[in-house]
């Protein structure tokens, strides 16, 4: 359980620890709440020569207000957000997340940027950001760029983050005010990855849908955006005919890993009914 | 007498004796962070070992290069079979009479067995030098499932047994058979069974599982090269045997071997046997002249160490028409993994699994028992099991429940219909046991009306009606257990350990002012013996609890024990202590008669001191009499107060309960929410029932997790793969279920203060409760037995072989 | 590996030590600062023994580097009792309550406690319940360990302790 020997470096601003990385090379690496990269280093799963520890970078931190876009410091960290007046407001659903994600002391180190930027397609976070329409900021040692969440995600563990660059904020556009919102997570205990789980954003005028949004976790080697589950539902009123549509819509694009959470037929089976339970709830949110 | 002398009450009350919830002891250091586990001992010069272990389930070890570790700073040696075979350590043997590699000898036969040990300076450098060493495996076909084990083509994998047709239990069928046992009279049960009316047969799996105590197996081996003494810090439930046997397999004199267990942090019986850490160390402090610590992580512990259960049990009974048991079939295979390390009672090989018969009047009975040796980690007796009742009882309490709904009767009403009636005790089973006391009627009649049992069912009946009309995807189930536990081992006749009878033992002694000192041969892991024993000494004596020091785990001055394991503290080391302070109290007596100037006839005890009969008045309290016993005892008498009392007890205890567990589940996601578990125990005299309920909610949390997902399992190549606390199932606060605990009061005739002992009843009770009520739930649709684990998606899975889902 | 020299607070007393950038922060406590209360059951972030109390924070000190915890505030078990030396509520609790047994989770879950009742000084029990979900438990099956923060709960607020019947 002790990790293999490495320098450590804390840098104080964004530039610096660009900086390092490039310079350092391949076998640095960035460390946010560690509660990913810890774990592996302890198990020898990873072996980095160099951590670049991101907690003394405050431009890191914070959480603002941006007219009608909500932004957040990639180093914010669970807890911090589960405190935040704005994000209860304005993001209800990140809230409804985080509090599902990990365990109390993990979520007082764990961060936004570490959940969304590591690729790991048992994190909570992509799936909201993807539902969202969030962007994240990109900087590294050829500058800055914005990517949509909806193009960050390649493979398990395999992002658009280039060598050297590191997601510094997220972007998330403020929902319409009223909106529905749910968070659906089948997990076995406290502190498990998602045996399935579903996010939804939706509107609803007239008691019919108006607009929505579906997100999935942990079904596939990335996160999911359920664009046709989502169209499936619009300008219904969630009868059991259309959420049947969407649950069937959203199991097509599922392709879950076997494991011990279940086999591949029962984990698309729950999916479909994290999303029906997430339309449902959402729906009974709306103002 | 005036208000200020203390009323009967109040002194009874001032001694905290038994059956009053007395606050414990150990709390006070461990609230505070000062408990002293075997990781907080810090000698100088201390060095660390870890191990090098195999990725391979089966593999020749074809070399192991050491250079490049040895370069490592800080690693001062690797251990290697050829290191130990100059010692002859390179096996140990068992405690059920195999033998077991110490470090890889030729070839590793499970995932994660030990290869090689690292010596160094410091954890990390350990570490360092475990990640560098370079081991050449040539991999051999793999064995995992039992049921393959004694095909003709099965693979071999004890070669060290090649040509020994004879075990340790008798003879060996095949190569990777390790003993057959059986137990009472085939022909009259098979009569029985050709002529019964309704018969069940079912194969029952109890699937592997592992204690996990949250601390894990560690010690601190320190051999001082000018005495020759070597010391031992270590998680040891039975010290002492860990004493004789280290002596013996060390050839080191035993009055040189110092053990000491301190503070343990839970055990389950994870740390009954010993491991090759503990050998590892003790020659790395040989032959370095330092002490060496070895403290094993998570992963390590859950697969390396001491596994429980892997029983695959068919069971069938034979009944009349109307419900009667006319008799019971148990044939088990047992999956021992790679070496048969069962920590049993030597005559024992399947442990006490011939209390089968559970709670039931069966008048004929038959058990074979099959033992095969496997690709996997050794052990199978551990996990609050008391050898082998765990699988007993889920054994019988599932076959009761299958041939209830083949009668289409009740379950309770078939359990009340069958049980052991009070009259019959002392009761003679059918595979040989004799069950001390019992009043299984009033206890189930208790469970009923307190769970208010027969509108459970009629809100069931109502449940399902309403799913097969559609109107609900929930399905409701009750889960019935009754079960009889076999606890106290045991009696010298037939149980030892390596040959050391199974008594256990106490020593009192009591000082000038009234307070005393006393050492017993068991060690608590959590059971709170330094409060719970001195409350025994309080009632028998008379001198308050916190009067009275308690201490277990120094080999050197506790008087030889068995240890704690198997429930068998209360009822041999309870004992043992009762009759060590009656013998005080029989001392007391006469040097009270000397001071009262009466004959000791004419004393009589009350409380706390004896007074003279019809003279109320002429008291002598114990605390002076301990005070007379240093300066003015009887002429002849030996000056003192203090007692040893070796207990070998006549026969076994058997506490029972009655549990009920009330479980939704929605058959959609097959997540089940337990809605309510009642649990009645009856251990017989109770000592402290705050410490036994805490000993209930304990054992049943770890019933729960065992019953609804908790497994060490493999794949085909023999990979474990649940062997972290990511997939291993550890239920926290949130998933586990509220505790309602109750009682019934049945003492043991046999034994002096009448209790039977309480830990490891929750763990045989509890396991048949919740699948029972996953069995119960499903049973309407068609389902006659569900194996467990209980998990989410097997629920979801048995619903949808059930057709649930057909469209 | 060249050493790096660490300061911090532990338990109201100025600290210091020579640690690898990889020294765990548990394994800094334990054996350079001799504060053994803190313990380790698992290597992957599980179970919670090692729990302290960070700059206002549970946090699991194993997955932590010492290195990082330079110039913080750290409370372990040692430093939760009153400056005066008398238990905390929350230590009488659990011997009142009988929330251990064992004791090797004890350190932790006290400590992580003593934050969650600072979070919310009122907690119900399902929130006790999540407060904890982060520190496993092998001997008591939790229900008592709740009782023991609920009587704590209640003497901190200076209210009367209601134990709930079973």
């Amino acid at each position: 359980m002790i990790p293999g020997p490495f320098s450590y470096h804390r840098p104080e601003s964004v530039g610096d620890a660009i900086k390092l990385l490039a310079s350092l090379g391949e076998e640095a690496r960035p460390l946010a709440g560690g509660h990913s990269l810890i774990p592996m280093m302890k198990l020898r799963l990873a072996t980095p020569g160099h951590l670049v520890d991101l907690h003394g970078v405050a431009a890191l931190k914070g959480i603002r207000r941006d007219s009608d876009r909500i932004v957040i410091g990639a180093m914010t960290t669970q807890h911090e957000l589960l405190a935040s007046d704005e994000i209860r407001t304005s993001l209800p659903i990140l809230q409804e997340a985080a509090a599902l994600i990990a365990d109390p002391q993990v979520r007082y180190r764990g961060t936004i940027g570490g959940n969304v930027a590591n690729g790991d397609p048992g994190n909570d976070m992509p799936a909201l950001m993807l539902t969202l329409g969030a962007a994240y900021r990109l900087e590294g040692p050829n500058g800055a760029r914005e990517v949509m969440a909806s193009d960050f995600y390649q493979g398990a563990y395999f992002t658009a983050l280039e060598p050297g660059e590191i997601l510094t904020t997220v972007t998330i556009p403020v929902p319409a005010a009223g909106h529905g919102y749910a968070y659906e997570k089948l997990k076995r205990k406290v502190g498990d990855y998602a045996t399935a789980a579903a996010a939804v954003v939706l509107t609803m005028a007239g008691g019919k849908v108006t607009s929505c949004a579906i997100g999935l976790t942990n079904l596939h080697e990335t996160p999911l955006l359920a664009a046709d589950a989502a169209k499936a539902v619009i300008g219904s009123s969630l009868d059991d005919a259309s959420l049947k549509q969407a649950a069937a819509a959203a199991q097509a694009i599922m392709s879950p890993a076997a494991d011990a959470r279940g086999p591949v037929e029962y984990r698309k089976h729950v999916g479909g009914i994290m999303v029906t339970r997430a339309l449902q709830r959402a729906a009974s949110r709306t103002k | 007498m005036n208000d200020l002398t203390p009323t009967r009450e109040q002194r009874t009350a001032a001694l905290e004796g038994m059956g009053c919830k007395r606050k414990r002891v150990e709390d006070i250091r461990f609230t505070q962070g000062k408990g002293n586990y075997v990781d907080d001992v810090k000698l100088p010069g201390m060095l660390h070992g870890d191990f090098v272990r195999s990725p391979h389930a089966h593999a020749r070890v074809k070399s192991i290069n050491t250079d490049e570790a040895l370069k490592v700073p800080g690693v001062l040696a690797v251990i290697t079979a050829e290191t130990l075979k100059t010692v002859n350590l390179a096996w140990m043997p068992t405690l059920a009479g195999d033998v077991q590699m110490v470090l890889a000898d030729g070839k590793v036969l499970f995932q994660n067995q030990e290869v090689a040990f690292v010596v160094a300076t410091d954890r990390y450098a350990a570490d360092d030098g475990v990640s560098k060493v370079v081991v050449e495996y040539e991999a051999l076909p793999v064995l995992v499932d039992p049921f393959k084990s004694m095909a003709p083509d099965a693979p071999v994998l004890r070669e060290d047994l090649a040509g020994k047709t004879t075990g340790a239990h008798g003879p060996r069928k095949h190569h990777n058979h390790i003993f057959e046992w059986t137990v009472g009279d085939k022909d009259l049960t098979d009569a029985a069974f050709k002529k019964a009316d309704v018969t069940i047969k079912e194969l029952i799996s109890y699937h592997r599982t592992h204690p996990s105590p949250l601390e894990t197996c560690q010690c601190v081996c320190s051999f001082d090269k000018i005495k020759g003494e070597l010391t031992i810090w270590g998680t040891f439930q039975a010290p002492h045997v860990i004493r004789t046997v280290v002596s013996l397999i060390a050839k080191l004199p035993e009055q040189k071997i110092h053990v000491i267990s301190p503070d343990i942090g839970g055990g389950f019986g994870n740390k009954v046997g010993a491991y090759p850490g503990y050998i590892c160390a003790a020659v790395a402090s040989i032959v370095t002249g330092k002490p060496v610590k070895w403290v094993e992580d998570r992963i390590e512990n859950l697969t390396a160490t001491s596994f429980a259960r892997d029983y695959h049990m068919t069971a069938e009974i034979a009944a009349t028409k109307d419900g009667k048991v006319t008799g019971l079939r148990v044939h088990v295979l047992a999956d021992h993994g790679a070496f048969d390390a069962c920590a049993d009672p030597s005559k024992w090989p399947a442990g006490f699994f011939n209390i089968v018969t559970g709670s039931y009047d069966f008048p004929v009975a038959h058990l074979a028992v099959d033992g095969v040796y496997t690709n996997k980690a050794p052990g199978g007796v551990a996990y609050r099991c008391s050898f082998r009742v765990t699988e007993a009882a889920y054994c019988i309490e599932r076959a009761m429940d299958i041939l209830a709904q083949k009668l289409g009767m009740d379950p309770a009403e078939l359990r009340l219909k069958n049980f052991v009636r009070r009259e019959q005790f002392p009761y003679h089973s059918a595979l040989g046991w004799e069950y001390d006391s019992g009043d299984y009627e009033t206890a189930m009649r208790k469970m009923m009306e307190s769970t208010d049992y027969a509108n459970l069912r009629k809100e069931q009946a109502e449940k399902r009606a309403a799913f097969k009309r559609g109107e609900t995807r929930e399905i409701m189930g009750l889960g019935v257990s009754f079960f009889t536990e076999i606890v106290g081992a045991g009696p010298s006749k037939n149980c030892d350990i390596l040959g050391i009878a199974m008594f256990d033992s106490c020593e009192i002694r009591m000082h000038p002012t009234g307070a005393g000192i006393a050492r017993m041969g068991t060690k608590s892991q959590g059971q709170g013996h330094e409060t719970t024993w001195a409350q025994i000494i309080a009632s028998e004596i008379g001198i308050p609890a916190d009067n009275i020091m308690v201490e277990e785990g120094n080999t050197d001055t506790a008087p030889y024990g068995l240890g704690t394991y198997g429930s068998r503290s209360t009822p041999v080391a309870g004992a043992a202590i009762a009759m060590a302070a009656r013998k005080i109290k029989a001392k007391a007596q006469m040097i009270a008669a000397y001071k009262l100037e009466v004959h000791e006839d004419d004393l009589e005890w009350d409380i706390d001191g004896f007074r003279v009969k019809g003279l109320p008045e002429k008291v002598m309290t114990m605390k002076d009499i301990c005070w007379a016993a240093y300066n003015s005892v009887p002429p002849g008498m030996e000056p003192g107060l203090e007692a040893v009392s070796y207990y070998d007890p006549p026969n076994m205890t058997y506490p029972f309960g009655a549990y009920l567990c009330v479980m939704d589940i929605d058959v959609d996601t097959g997540v089940y929410k337990v809605r309510r578990f009642y649990a009645l125990d009856d251990c017989g005299t109770r000592i402290n029932p705050m410490i036994i309920e805490g000993q209930v909610h304990g054992g049943l949390t770890e019933a729960f997790a065992i019953a609804m997902g908790q497994e060490i399992r493999y794949d085909e190549g023999g990979n474990v793969l649940t062997g972290s606390f990511m997939d291993f199932f550890m239920p926290t606060a949130v998933e586990t279920p509220h505790w309602e605990t109750d009682f019934t009061v049945t003492p043991s005739p046999h034994h002096p203060i009448g209790a039977k002992g309480v830990g490891e009843s929750p763990n045989v009770g509890g396991v048949p409760a919740f699948s029972n009520a996953v069995n119960d739930a499903f049973s309407f649709l068609g389902a006659t037995h569900i194996q467990m684990p209980h998990d989410y998606w097997r629920n979801w899975q048995a619903a949808k072989s059930l057709g649930v889902f057909a469209a | 590996m060249a050493k790096t020299h660490v300061t911090m607070k532990v338990n109201g007393a100025e600290v210091e030590g020579l640690v690898e950038p990889r020294t765990l922060l548990v394994h800094f406590i334990r054996e350079n600062l001799q504060l053994t209360g803190t313990h380790i059951g698992c290597e992957t972030t599980h179970c919670g023994a090692c729990t302290v109390d960070i700059d206002g924070m549970s946090v699991k000190s194993c997955t932590m580097f010492a290195v990082q915890a330079n110039g913080s505030e750290i409370t372990t078990i040692e430093g939760i009792a009153n400056a005066d030396g008398t238990l905390a509520y929350l230590q009488e609790g659990f011997r009142q309550m009988h929330g251990l047994q064992c004791g090797f989770c004890t350190p932790g879950m006290i400590v992580r406690a003593h934050r969650l009742l600072k979070e919310n000084p009122s907690p119900t029990e399902d929130e006790i319940r999540h407060g904890i979900s982060g520190n496993i438990c092998r001997c008591t099956g939790y229900q008592n360990i709740v009782k023991a923060i609920q009587y704590a709960a209640s003497k901190i607020n200076g209210v009367e302790f209601k134990e709930a019947a079973e």
